[in-house]
């Protein structure tokens, strides 16, 4: 399967990555030869093998005891961020 | 024209009862300041890996259990993505091709009385994003990431409710069972418990379902009902005046009453989920399935039918008791203290109780009258110390004085007149001030016994015995 100038630019926008024209090409090409690699690997015969969802194969998740073991650190971590106030992270305006 | 049938799906969102969050050990607590609650996990920093908190996956099975679903030994989580502020990994965490609880089912009662069983295809366990605020901070928007991370199980159920009532009954249903197993508070002004609705109408007779739209955040019962019936009425409109539906995310407006189309670029329903390669499989034991199914509470179905079978209760006054487990709980402490009268106990805690309740918006474990002293208030009934009327002034007294009843009914002089002699002085002074009325009963105008039992209701002040008076009445009367 090909991937058209729209689909690329359809996965660009999901992803907000901004692609200029001239590099539109290039990615149609790269893309396309990723999904004809993946069709080589769908035409093998899986039928009796498990699907594997991770690759370490024989793990299993661990699991956490339910403790709150964080404290409030959030001077600290909004040091980082471009702009807050009365302790809310502020971004540009978003609304539905 | 021809007649339209609804086809209504809902996607329920309840946070699990945790102390800390899915994946991180901050606190879940409600109302906490700003940003106090998120960690570097909730932040979405780099280098940090998700641990997966065990009461959520433990709550997340006594879900499953409670439905009779299939519990999945082995689950897996994947990645949502999509980009929103209140999403700072640009992905949710949630559970997609191999969710914990599959197949699963919930029998609900509709108005008429009649059963219907509502399907559950799964419910998989998630995080919560975290909150937008969208009040001026100058032309900006204020996020809130002390929710991000908090565990949720999204319940999703199948097409199966074919009216805005049946959905309501539904959620209803689904909210009394998370409390009854106290893995969600189920609090909706908080977001505790919240759900979106999908809807199509098809033509009555047709199999195919209609094109959905679906309705995001829905946070009240009402809501869910009038969202539902005005998207109904919307969409048989619109392909009754030969239009299409167009598959989309819509809005309730609860102060306009209408449902608005939300976003309709479709690629932007396009998560792209995988299998997240931070979270190891998810792999359940018998054991420990063995070990959360003995933890189950008795369930509002199994409690309503031991009610009917044990209280004698209508299957009606049974479900009303059951609705929450304080409830049931308040009722049964009132039929243990009374020994017995279980239709009297569940008429007043459905009656009395319930009314001033409701009149003061508190739940039953807020009651101002515990089961106790509801108990010895109703324990004068049965001795027939007071009359079944008088107890209600008893009662309204005792809630808003907090007094016990007995004390009331000693200090007012409430106590009900069973003395034969007492009584026919009274009837007997009520004959001789009215003899015309006396007169016109002899001659047969049987009707005015109502006036003479109200008259030595009145001389009492309610206070005799009303089957007493009833047939001390008769008798003299008769002459």
């Amino acid at each position: 399967m090909s991937l058209t100038r729209h689909d690329v630019e359809s996965i660009a926008y999901l992803a907000r990555l901004s692609l200029s024209d001239a590099e539109l090409p290039a990615y149609v090409d790269s893309l396309s030869k990723i999904l004809h690699l993946v069709e080589q690997l769908n035409a093998a015969d899986t039928a009796d093998v498990e699907p594997m969802a991770h690759p370490l194969a024989d793990q299993v998740q661990r699991l956490r005891d339910d403790v709150v073991t964080e404290e409030d650190r959030r001077e600290k971590y909004q040091r980082n961020a471009p702009a807050v106030e009365a302790g809310l992270y502020l971004v540009p305006k978003v609304i539905e | 024209m021809s007649s339209w049938e609804a086809v209504i799906g809902l996607e329920i969102h309840a946070q699990l009862a945790t102390k800390s969050k899915i994946f991180s050990g901050a606190s879940t607590a409600y109302g906490a300041a700003p940003n106090v609650q998120a960690s570097l996990v909730d932040l979405g920093y780099p280098g940090v890996l998700p641990v997966l908190n065990r009461e959520a996956v433990r709550m997340a099975v006594k879900f499953g259990l409670a439905i009779g679903a299939n519990i999945a030994r082995r689950s897996i989580f994947a990645r949502k993505n999509y980009f929103y502020p209140d999403l700072p990994k640009g992905y949710q965490i949630s559970q997609y091709e191999k969710p914990i609880v599959e197949n699963g089912r919930l029998e609900i009662v509709l108005e008429d009385g009649s059963r219907k069983t509502i399907g559950i295809t799964r419910a998989h366990l998630e995080e919560d994003a975290g909150k937008s605020l969208h009040e001026d901070f100058h032309g900006l928007t204020g996020i809130d990431l002390n929710r991000a991370g908090t565990p949720l199980i999204e319940i999703v159920s199948e097409p199966d409710m074919r009216s805005a009532k049946e959905a309501v009954a539904y959620m209803k249903k689904i909210h009394t069972l998370v409390r009854y197993l106290e893995i969600c508070d189920g609090n909706m002004q908080e977001g505790s418990f919240r759900c979106d609705a999908n809807v199509s109408v098809r033509p009555v007779g047709q199999e195919k379902f209609g094109t959905r739209c679906e309705i995001k955040n829905l946070n009240s019962f009402r809501f869910v009902e009038r969202a539902i019936n005005y998207e109904i009425a919307r969409q048989i409109q619109v392909l009754e005046s030969g239009g299409t539906i167009q598959q989309e995310t819509r809005l309730f407006d609860p102060d306009k009453g209408e449902t608005r189309a939300l976003r309709t670029k479709e690629e932007a329903n396009d998560y792209r989920y995988f299998p997240d390669p931070d979270l190891l499989p998810l792999v359940l034991d018998d054991e420990f399935i063995e070990s959360v199914r003995r933890t189950l509470p008795e369930l509002p179905d199994e409690k309503a039918a031991r009610y009917v079978e044990q209280f004698g209760l209508s299957a009606y006054d049974a479900g009303v008791l059951t609705a929450s487990r304080e409830m049931g709980d308040y009722f049964e402490s009132v039929v243990a203290k009374l020994n017995g009268h279980a239709k009297l106990a569940a008429n007043w805690v459905m009656g009395e109780l319930s009314g001033a309740l409701n009149k003061e918006n508190l739940d039953i474990t807020q009651s101002r009258i515990d089961p106790t002293r509801l108990a010895g208030l109703l324990a004068r009934i049965v001795d027939q110390t007071i009359s079944g009327k008088i107890a209600k002034d008893v009662f309204e007294q005792m809630w808003n004085e907090g007094l016990d009843a007995d004390t009331i009914i000693e200090s007012k002089g409430l106590r009900q007149i069973t003395d034969t002699a007492a009584i026919e002085q009274v009837i007997e002074a009520v004959m001789a001030a009215h003899p015309k009325q006396l007169a016109e009963y002899r001659s047969g105008k049987e009707k005015l016994f109502g006036f003479f039992v109200g008259q030595v209701m009145k001389q009492t002040g309610g206070k005799a015995n009303p089957a007493q008076v009833n047939e001390l009445l008769k008798k003299k009367l008769a002459g």
